[in-house]
């Protein structure tokens, strides 16, 4: 009996695996039939990143800036933007694919309401690798510095959960307000939170009332983490609150985003 | 006269359907509000601290300094915004019925960019006012404000008629909304956002030919210091130059248009 019941967990997590990979699948196979919906998602963080850079580049002159390189500075926050934009950008999807009906048949599926979150969530999160990458070669191209091995994969693993941390607070408006005109919110909510943090020059370089708001931020964390090869050594103590902070908001928005996929009726 | 008086008041109700569409849209009103103010605060917040750089004009502050440049922008995405409306309007076959009806071609056209001009007095009434409300001076007084929100208006009505030209010459919302990175192009490579002098090569010399520098020092001087002539008539000089190319080009589409059908 037991044995049975053990059989039929281990079938339904295949199941519920399977259903997430064609989910994600689905996703790639969009990115590389229609290359051109991805252009904006690149393009958007990389002329930031190079607009910021030429235009507040002197601003490492101020006391107080300690690094000599402003492009090492400003890249992570760029591939930070580029997962927001990304994960966003799976939010507008989703509202696409309900006004199509597409969701509606998904919902009639037998699959689990957080197969189906978790299938556009990791999808976001490996789509982001590209605007992430694209961006870093541009910033390696005008002289970033190399972060080392370390530095890179923790940039990349706080880019990749930024971009699923986006699409769980892209795909609950997409579920509450069920239309792409919800578009600009999921934008500007995922740009205030990536930018209202040490973004453009150290904590201590911030007007006060954005000190008070990155101090509080927890993305000023995911910042730091990301940051910290390309302008120092890679350490525990500055990686660990970005985890955390990733961690405590996917579970805060994952929440939110499936109690309205639970809340969808068909 | 009568055929003026028609004329009039087909812009003015197209106009007004524009700036209803605008207003009734999230995605097309963001860019032009919540986007610019949103990068102001924070760009003010996170960059503020330029000021203390030597060669930072003087000014009383960096948001006194970034107000010229976040209504730049605004008006930028308005024309932006204006192009992506039309060419919707094309592709669900609306401007079709209006070239079908008796009246001028160019009227139809003078109508969007009616309605554009007036978000951009929209935009520039809106950043001043946060400006004041933030504490911001502006240093040109009443006649300063009155110029500023003149030459954002005017240049509302130049890059509509870009944007225009392009939804006319490609029918397709998404080419019209394609050009939206190159606004940011455009105004990261200007003054908009930091002295010209402390920008980084290359930026930095493209941005002392970039004609929206000069606009924007236009726009910028009666604000953060008080009403230069030459400045002035820099940007408006820059201005025409950019209605003439709005105008070349529109007319062109519009034969281009009509032409195709």
């Amino acid at each position: 009996m037991e044995a049975a019941a053990a059989q039929a967990t281990a079938s339904g997590w295949r199941a519920n695996l399977a259903t997430i990979a064609a989910m994600t699948a689905r996703a790639k196979n969009e990115l590389l039939r229609v290359p051109g919906a991805a252009i904006p998602g690149v393009l958007a963080p990389t002329i930031f990143f190079l607009g910021l850079n030429g235009v507040f580049g002197a601003l490492i002159d101020l006391r107080g800036f300690d690094t000599s390189s402003y492009e090492s500075f400003i890249v992570p926050v760029s591939m930070l933007q580029g997962a927001g934009f990304t994960g966003a950008a799976a939010g507008v999807n989703l509202a696409r694919d309900y006004e199509q009906g597409w969701v509606d048949r998904l919902l009639v599926s037998p699959a689990p309401r957080w197969v189906l979150l978790a299938g556009n969530v990791l999808a976001a999160s490996a789509r982001s690798l590209v605007p992430a990458t694209f961006v870093l070669a541009i910033g390696f191209a005008i002289g970033v510095q190399w972060p080392g091995l370390d530095g890179l994969l923790v940039c990349y693993l706080m880019v990749a959960a930024m971009a699923a941390v986006a699409a769980c607070w892209g795909s609950m408006l997409a579920l509450h307000y069920k239309s792409q005109s919800a578009a600009p919110l999921m934008q500007a909510g995922m740009m205030a939170l990536v930018l209202l943090t040490p973004a453009y020059a150290p904590l201590e370089l911030l007007q006060p009332w954005l000190e008070a708001v990155a101090r509080i931020n927890p993305v000023t964390h995911v910042v730091e983490a990301a940051r910290q090869g390309f302008v120092g050594d890679v350490t525990w103590a500055g990686t660990w609150p970005g985890i955390v902070a990733l961690v405590g908001l996917l579970v805060v928005l994952g929440s939110l985003a499936l109690r309205e996929m639970r809340r969808t009726n068909v | 006269m009568s055929g003026l008086g028609t004329n009039a008041r087909v812009v003015r109700a197209l106009g007004a359907r524009s700036i209803r569409q605008t207003f009734r849209r999230p995605q097309l009103i963001s860019p032009i509000i919540v986007f610019p103010t949103l990068l102001l605060a924070i760009q003010t917040g996170g960059a503020g601290a330029g000021i203390n750089l030597p060669g930072f004009p003087p000014v009383q502050s960096f948001l006194q300094f970034m107000l010229a440049g976040s209504m730049m922008q605004s008006m930028m995405l308005a024309g932006n915004s204006g192009g992506i409306a039309f060419a919707v309007d094309i592709e669900m076959g609306f401007t079709d019925r209006l070239f079908a009806s008796p009246i001028p071609r160019f009227a139809i056209v003078l109508g969007r960019l009616a309605g554009t001009a007036a978000l951009g007095l929209f935009a520039s009434v809106w950043f001043l006012a946060i400006g004041l409300i933030f504490g911001a001076h502006i240093e040109g007084g009443i006649p300063g404000a009155l110029l500023a929100t003149f030459l954002i208006t005017a240049s509302s009505l130049a890059v509509g008629g870009i944007g225009a030209a392009i939804a006319l010459r490609s029918g397709s919302a998404s080419v019209v909304q394609g050009l939206f990175p190159l606004v940011l192009v455009v105004l990261f490579l200007s003054s908009a956002f930091f002295p010209q002098e402390l920008m980084i090569e290359p930026a930095k010399t493209i941005a002392e030919y970039n004609p929206f520098s000069f606009i924007v020092e236009g726009v910028r001087e009666p604000i953060v210091s008080g009403i230069d002539a030459k400045q002035t008539l820099e940007a408006v000089a820059a201005i025409v130059g950019i209605i003439l190319l709005g105008l070349a080009l529109s007319a062109s589409a519009l034969r281009h248009r009509l032409r195709v059908g």
